[in-house]
């Protein structure tokens, strides 16, 4: 069989000249994956490249056969992992977090609850010197001035995260608004993208509204500490983000882990992943395909490239959810045959 | 084959070309767009709620028909006293000097500018000009977008209906001033009846591109899925909704945005016919 020419997963670059590995999904961990397939191509020979078409194109993607895997910032619910072609399994790869910013001037260190949240999104509260905001805010002097609510306009794993959230606080916001990707919003405009809703908020005074992490560390956006589910007053940071998988992860690792018990943990955070094929002996792949994308997959996971998505301000994924993510990659087959050893 | 053969056939083969083309838009807008129909019927073009709520999706388009009318019409309403000058200015009053030289190469080049810059340009300059002016409290809106719509159709409704007045032949207006007509009574009775279906095509097509325009749109009006209340209120339009939600759209929203799209074709469909009347009717 073709698998003697396996020489126990260090392999060096010259075998693997030629496979190319096409990937292609979500943008939130994009600046991760632009970096760490870059250095994964140095280190191994594998040409790699990563498109980011949002991750609904890269479920499409992945159905249509047409990449080697997919990347998406929602799990796939059972209904639609079954919709699948065959079994397909999920990576987690980085975690990630929504933060709320706001654009109120010489104002630092805003506090929001779950409930100042619920009703700022959902209209009720419509003036910062609303005495609820005061409560919260005692040392600070609020002005005077109408809230305007500002949202993605595009479909986005963001704004999943955040409307998550939101469901798991509020009851009127699941009833009226609900989870998904995009919203029927009750008040407050819309603009494209992270940069558009960054843009419009530093352009607005007396704007709110919600971010990708990743995007709001990079441009120092002024954002407000929450209060999670354990009542403690968290900034968002890699390590606040991080706390948020400490909890229970389920094997498949597909948990939303927004609202997490950790009481270290930054209310609104979550996973990103990658989905693959269980079975990779199909469209006429090649052993050698499967496995260096398994190998780089396993690299992805790993220390040494998860400090890479530290860098780019994600949060690493904690020891125990890394560790997991191999053994699901463990299960991955070709021909029924286990690719790692 | 002799070379008018040959002529025909490159001809004959580039037209029917263009015939597919459209022919083959039109039936993947409604291919695409039939799930949408079928699940909503008249209701997705009569009613104004947009849910993508998953179990309980509900897609009218009402609130984006009417923010892509408003938005052009006003958009036409401001460029017509602004183009109908500069093009009177350039083709009549000015005609040959190097001012108006000048001012149709400005001209020109306004048209040039990709729309995204005009859309940067309307979000740090003309956004912040209309709050400080008290108008609304953010800037976002429908007023904005016109304008900024507005603008970038100036150049298309000038740079035709320049054309047009120029051609108007010189033996018919010195045969006016001949008559002692003054500059302005030119302009009124010889001019402007001789141009007059020129000019009202070059409206069509400027209004044509407003319709369909959507990057500057999208970083202006606000993209709040409901129907204007007012001058100075949020909305959203067709070509908008397109782009902001395409990417991550699937089954039932995806027809949705599709069938906009083909709402959208027929629209435009429709305006330039209305054109085509206009001119038959008074050329």
């Amino acid at each position: 069989m073709t698998v003697s020419c396996n020489s126990g997963g260090k392999k060096d670059s010259t075998s693997n000249k030629g496979l190319s590995i096409t990937a292609a999904g979500a943008t939130f961990p994009m600046p991760f994956y632009n970096l760490a397939f870059k250095k994964y191509g140095e280190l191994s020979g594998v040409s790699l490249t990563y498109g980011g078409i949002g991750s609904g194109g890269g479920i499409r993607s992945l159905t249509d056969k047409v990449v080697d895997f997919g990347a998406t910032d929602a799990y796939l619910s059972d209904k639609d992992n079954s919709a699948m072609p065959s079994e397909i399994v999920h990576i987690p790869t980085c975690m990630g977090a929504v933060v709320v910013a706001y654009n109120l001037p010489g104002i630092e260190n805003l506090k929001m609850t779950p409930e100042l949240l619920e009703n700022i999104f959902l209209g009720t509260i419509t003036k910062w010197n609303d005495p609820g905001i005061k409560a919260v805010n005692t040392d600070i002097k609020l002005p005077d001035m109408d809230i305007t609510v500002v949202y993605r306009s595009d479909g986005s794993g963001t704004t999943f995260i955040f409307s998550d959230y939101m469901s798991k606080i509020s009851k009127l916001w699941e009833e009226k608004v609900g989870t998904g990707k995009s919203l029927n919003w009750p008040v407050g405009i819309g603009a494209k993208g992270n940069p558009g809703v960054a843009g419009t908020i530093s352009q607005s005074t007396g704007s709110i509204g919600y971010i990708g992490s990743e995007y709001a560390f990079a441009q120092k956006i002024q954002y407000a500490i929450l209060m999670n589910s354990s009542g403690k007053f968290i900034n968002p940071n890699t390590k606040t983000v991080s706390s948020a998988a400490k909890g229970e992860v389920p094997a498949d690792t597909r948990i939303m882990l927004t609202n997490s018990s950790d009481p270290d943990a930054y209310p609104i955070s979550g996973f990103t992943w990658i989905i693959l094929y269980k079975e990779q002996a199909y469209n006429g792949r090649s052993f050698a395909q499967a496995e260096a994308m398994v190998n780089f997959l396993r690299w992805l996971v790993s220390t040494d490239a998860q400090a890479i998505a530290e860098s780019v301000n994600y949060a690493p994924l904690p020891s125990e959810v890394s560790s997991l993510a191999k053994k699901i990659l463990h299960t991955v087959t070709f021909d029924g045959k286990k690719i790692l050893k | 084959m002799n070379s008018d053969k040959l002529t025909k056939t490159i001809l004959f083969t580039a037209s029917l070309l263009v015939l597919i083309i459209s022919a083959g838009i039109g039936f993947s807008l409604l291919e695409g767009s039939m799930p949408a129909f079928k699940e909503f019927g008249l209701k997705f073009i009569i009613t104004n709620e947009w849910n993508p709520r998953e179990g309980s999706e509900v897609y009218g388009a009402l609130p984006f028909i009417a923010g892509t009318l408003i938005t052009s019409i006003l958009a036409l309403i401001i460029c017509l006293p602004l183009a109908f000058s500069t093009s009177l200015f350039i083709a009549e009053y000015f005609r040959n000097t190097r001012v108006s030289n000048i001012l149709s190469s400005m001209v020109d080049l306004l048209a040039g500018i990709p729309s995204i810059i005009y859309g940067l340009w309307g979000f740090y300059t003309l956004r912040p000009f209309i709050i400080s002016l008290g108008l609304s409290d953010q800037g976002f809106g429908i007023f904005t977008s016109s304008l900024i719509l507005a603008i970038m159709i100036i150049p298309f409704a000038t740079s035709l209906s320049t054309e047009i007045i120029s051609m108007v032949p010189d033996e018919l207006k010195e045969a006016a001033y001949s008559l002692g007509a003054t500059r302005l009574e030119v302009i009124f009775y010889v001019i402007v009846p001789n141009a007059r279906s020129g000019i009202i095509a070059s409206y069509i097509l400027a209004l044509g591109r407003a319709l369909g325009e959507t990057m500057a749109v999208t970083m202006l009006i606000g993209n709040s899925n409901v129907i204007p209340t007012g001058l100075f209120s949020t909305g959203n339009t067709m070509a908008s909704i397109i782009a902001n939600q395409f990417g991550e759209a699937s089954g039932l929203k995806l027809s949705a945005l599709i069938a906009i799209g083909l709402l959208l074709f027929v629209i435009t469909g429709i305006i330039n016919s209305i054109g085509k009347f206009i001119i038959r009717k008074f050329s």
